[in-house]
């Protein structure tokens, strides 16, 4: 056995021991803090080192060999009948890289922890352990979704996730604010709970669906050129679209969800009532990534179909992600313009940043989307991270319009954020975003101008006035916060936290500068090469993609999106500058854009009013179904059937006991006693909190669907005779 | 025919006894109505000539649940003085309910066409269950989870009722 | 005359209604448990009946038959340690009493 066959079972090993650490924690040592924390720090290290040995093993600079030998290694779980469900883990060229940059920020996260949840190991918090017990729980479902060798297993660690996200959103509980429309972290953490639900309840179809129609869940035989022939030409249950198609788009509500596009962005903004290093964690780096690592992971599957040189049909997975992806990039991105909560701005630049790599996705650009997803997860749990350095160095101010001058007060989290704000931005030539947006952008040109693809026309406009949005919000973050003179008492006394927090940040601050050379296009002047993009030759040859040759990809440079791509990032964070940089704001000096945009501002600093429509159009007329429900079908319907059972059946009794006085006995008398008691009690609605009468509705629904099962065509007849047709 | 005899009397007994538990006054009087129950079912095994399942019908079952079934009542003993209704406002409909529910189904199979086999038992019927509950390429791995489940549940039982 | 798998399958039927009703009536915890174990008794003679019938050379009807013993067992030593656990809470196994589910 030599060390390559040692691998698969290694990258089983993976998920683990954080695993581990969060039953260690919980169980026993709950009570004490730096026990708790170094053991999660640890399983996390170990989980780390296991992950890295794992990727420099495949690393390559062609991928196609791993892509056809994938690390890969499978047990039946629950044989059934002739099927048996397998599980197991898998690691392809796309695996690799996810698992690299997701155990890069889980570590530096865990250790930033130590430092915030402790504010520098001055207050720890009450609910300090458990802290490290949920965010090891949530490492184990990031690390153990990445080496899922099928849908399903995705999908389990998909929903560890989500309930993860859920208890740490809400962690702090008990917070209350004066103002009863700001949503609290309890609201906050059931409003991400439902909202995602709706978008993995549609995954969840397409993930039975998809099984219904082939017969597996597991990725290799998903996404085998056999199977996807199949799923296309395969007709599904909607005229005009195909299995394939079908399962594409369902598969894609779960991105929609997990990824915070339209129209199920809205949770995200408020997650970052969790503490910091969740909203890093989570709603930046890993989960969030999850959503788009799936849609990359099934790409194969959603464009089947597409063919660029035969008639340059883009298929109707690829036209919604493009839709959804292109209008989320932009509208998140004026969104963040108008935000003062600096966490605030960062949640809506991470909306706009997934729905760029969802809108490359949908113009068929999968390894620019792959390439930004890591890029983004570098670079925004950088800022993330400086955000929350700044918010506890700061005494918990978030409101960046109380900042400023902190630049002087704490040097290293400024340099930090703002090589972080310079990558967000793209930064031309030094910073990882500039690569991976680049060629985003170059994609989408190429789709539209030199293919005549014409929404890639639409996808490659608006995801460039975005970034110029994004460089002017990025400006105006950093002016807001470094520049100028404190305008509040807690900035004026800002300082470092302590080294936990500060060493993540420049291990961070590398990968957000370093990591975009691995993608340097080949046909760049000067940096490119043969071999200089290493990501696209290793990334570009996933499981999957040897159907897909057919793919836009410029094959010499085009001059206008060169010539924009080194144009629009200094020109956003210079208007940046000329707005909020030259001249400071002084304290309760109002912010410029209130003036310069005019009735735009409102607008856009209530988030198009997206939360006050869903309240309108979804959440009221709810409540009001429930209380229909509960007035017509509970009060009326169901308890009228038991008060008319219990009517005739007291009816009964009394006539049994006028007709047969003298042969009444213990058992009769029970009876009329029990239904008596029933007459006049039975005035109960069914909502009691008693799980008794929840499962009575169950058995009652069963026998209805029971009955319309085996009768159910002698009552269509029926009706049908009496209604005459 | 005497497999005919047979399946009525464990039938009728294990029918009969289920009534009883499910309308016994008495808990204590019930839990005997149930271990009755169970008696009927171990019979039933043998007659589908599943021997290892009728023994461990009578030593899980009849044995370890039923005891544990007496421990709790006598451990919540005090209410069994109290003088409440034997069932709550919900029977007479859930009595109508259940016999729908068993009209629907009995209907159902016997509409149905059952791809019945007329193929005796083998004689290492045992042996063959025994081996695919250990290999790993069978049910090697969900009987270790079954086996986790159960110390999971031993500790969980004891943390839940431990005095603090 | 041979007994039939649909006698068995009616059998079960009938009996995992009457644990049904068991579980959906009785006001103690105890005897609700009680009812769960019919229930899980039925299914038990479902799935032996099918084996015996439909594929008795394949093991797989014993093997769910046996996790279904496994899964009974933990169900009863959890479920009665939540009994005991709420009676030295509430002093009460009435099941009409214990409504913390409503909200």
């Amino acid at each position: 056995m030599t060390v390559h066959d040692l691998l698969p079972i290694l990258t089983a090993l993976i998920p683990l021991p954080t695993f581990i650490a969060f039953a260690l924690i919980i169980l026993f040592f709950n009570k004490w803090k730096r026990v708790s924390h170094s053991i999660a720090i640890g399983a996390m290290l170990l989980a780390f080192l296991m992950a890295q040995v794992v990727f420099w093993s495949v690393i390559a600079p062609d991928g196609h060999e791993l892509a056809e030998h994938p690390l890969h290694v499978q047990i039946p779980w629950l044989p059934s009948g002739a099927e048996a469900l397998e599980m197991g883990v898998l690691i392809d060229p796309l695996g690799a890289f996810v698992l690299f940059f997701v155990s890069i920020t889980c570590l530096c996260i865990f250790v930033y922890s130590v430092g915030y949840m402790s504010e520098g190991g001055k207050h720890y918090d009450p609910r300090y352990s458990r802290f490290f017990a949920y965010i090891s729980l949530f490492a184990t479902g990031m690390l153990g979704l990445t080496v899922a060798d099928n849908l399903l297993m995705l999908f389990i660690f998909w929903e560890i996730m989500g309930l993860c996200s859920y208890l740490l959103i809400g962690f702090w509980w008990e917070k209350n604010y004066p103002d009863p429309k700001q949503v609290n972290p309890r609201q906050a953490g059931l409003k991400a709970f439902m909202t995602t639900r709706v978008g993995d309840v549609i995954m969840l179809l397409g993930i039975a669906y998809l099984y219904s129609a082939t017969g597996t869940l597991s990725f290799r035989e998903l996404l085998s050129a056999e199977t996807l022939g199949i799923l296309k030409e395969m007709p599904s249950y909607i005229p005009g679209l195909s299995a394939a198609a079908l399962a594409g788009l369902l598969l894609f509500g779960g991105t929609v969800g997990k990824s915070a596009q339209f129209p199920l962005h809205v949770w995200l903004p408020d997650a970052m009532e969790g503490p910091t290093p969740v909203s890093a964690m989570i709603h930046a780096a890993t989960m969030v990534s999850a959503g788009v690592y799936m849609a990359v992971r099934m790409f194969p599957l959603l464009q089947v179909g597409f063919d660029i040189h035969h008639g340059a049909q883009l298929t109707t997975p690829m036209i919604v992600m493009a839709l959804i992806g292109t209008f989320s990039a932009f509208m998140a991105a004026t969104i963040a313009v108008a935000q003062d909560d600096i966490k605030r701005v960062l949640a809506y630049s991470t909306i706009s940043q997934l729905a760029y790599m969802v809108a490359a996705l949908g113009i068929g650009a999968y390894v620019a989307a792959a390439f930004h997803l890591i890029a983004h997860a570098f670079f925004k749990a950088l800022l993330f991270l400086g955000s929350g350095s700044i918010i506890v160095g700061s005494h918990h101010e978030q409101d960046m319009m109380k900042m400023g001058g902190l630049f002087k007060r704490m040097p290293v989290t400024a340099i930090t954020f703002i090589v972080g704000g310079l990558s967000l931005s793209g930064f031309p030539l030094f910073f990882a975003g500039f690569w991976s947006k680049d060629e985003i952008l170059a994609v989408a040109y190429h789709a539209g101008f030199n293919e005549g693809i014409v929404l890639a026309v639409v996808v490659y406009v608006f995801l460039a006035l975005g970034a110029l949005l994004t460089a002017f919000y990025t400006g105006r973050q950093i002016c807001l916060t470094f520049l100028g003179q404190p305008r509040s008492d807690h900035a004026a006394h800002a300082h470092e936290v302590s080294w936990t927090v500060y060493v993540p940040l420049i291990a961070l601050a590398l990968f957000a500068v370093f990591f975009g050379y691995i993608g340097i296009p080949e046909v760049f002047p000067l940096l490119g090469g043969e071999h200089s993009n290493l990501f696209h030759h290793f990334v570009g040859a996933t499981l999957g993609t040897e159907t897909l040759h057919q793919l836009p990809h410029p094959e010499q440079l085009d001059l206008l999106p060169f010539v924009l791509s080194f144009l629009i990032s200094p020109l956003g964070l210079l208007a940046g500058y000329l707005v909020y940089g030259r001249k400071p704001l002084q304290a309760g000096q109002p912010d410029p854009l209130v003036k310069a945009l005019g009735p735009l501002y409102p607008v856009l600093k209530n988030k198009y009013y997206v939360d006050e429509l869903y309240d309108a159009v979804f959440i009221q007329p709810a409540i009001k179904l429930a209380k229909w429900v509960y007035k017509w079908v509970d009060r009326w319907f169901i308890d009228g059937i038991l008060h008319n059972v219990a009517r005739g059946a007291f009816g009964l009794g009394h006539l049994n006991r006028r007709f047969d006085l003298a042969v009444i006995n213990g058992g009769v008398d029970r009876m009329t006693d029990g239904i008596k008691w029933l007459a006049q009690n039975g005035r109960q609605v069914l909502q009691t909190g008693q799980v008794q009468h929840y499962l009575l509705q169950v058995l009652f629904f069963l026998c209805g669907f029971g009955v319309l099962y085996v009768w159910g065509d002698a009552i269509l007849a029926f009706i049908q005779r009496l209604l005459g047709i | 025919m005497t497999q005919l005899v047979l399946f009525v009397i464990f039938g009728a007994i294990t029918l009969a006894a289920a009534i009883a538990v499910v309308t016994a006054r008495n808990l204590f009087h019930a839990v005997l109505w149930l271990l009755l129950a169970f008696f009927g079912v171990a019979g039933l095994y043998v007659l589908l000539e599943a021997p290892f399942f009728a023994a461990a019908q009578l030593f899980i079952y009849m044995g370890a649940i039923g005891v544990l079934i007496i421990y709790a009542l006598m451990l919540t003993r005090g209410v069994m003085r109290q003088q409440v209704p034997l069932v709550n406002d919900q029977w007479a409909l859930v009595a109508v309910l259940a016999v729908a529910l068993l009209a629907v189904l009995s209907w159902l199979f016997l509409q149905h066409t059952w791809p019945t086999v007329d193929q005796a038992v083998g004689p290492d019927s045992l042996r063959t269950l025994g081996e695919a509950l250990v290999d790993p390429g069978r049910y090697g791995f969900p009987f270790e989870v079954a086996s986790v489940l159960l110390v999971m549940a031993l500790i969980g039982a004891v943390t839940i009722v431990r005095e603090r | 005359m041979m007994v039939q798998l649909e006698w068995y399958l009616i059998l079960a039927a009938a009996l995992f209604c009457v644990g049904l009703y068991g579980v959906l009536v009785r006001r103690n915890a105890v005897a609700i448990l009680m009812g769960i174990e019919l229930m899980l008794n039925a299914v038990n003679i479902n799935l032996l009946a099918f084996w015996r019938f439909t594929e008795p050379a394949a093991a797989t009807g014993q093997a769910f038959a046996a996790f279904v013993y496994a899964v009974a067992a933990a169900e009863v030593a959890v479920g009665l340690a939540l009994i005991v656990a709420i009676y030295r809470n509430r002093q009460t196994v009435d099941m009409d009493q214990i409504n913390l589910l409503k909200w």
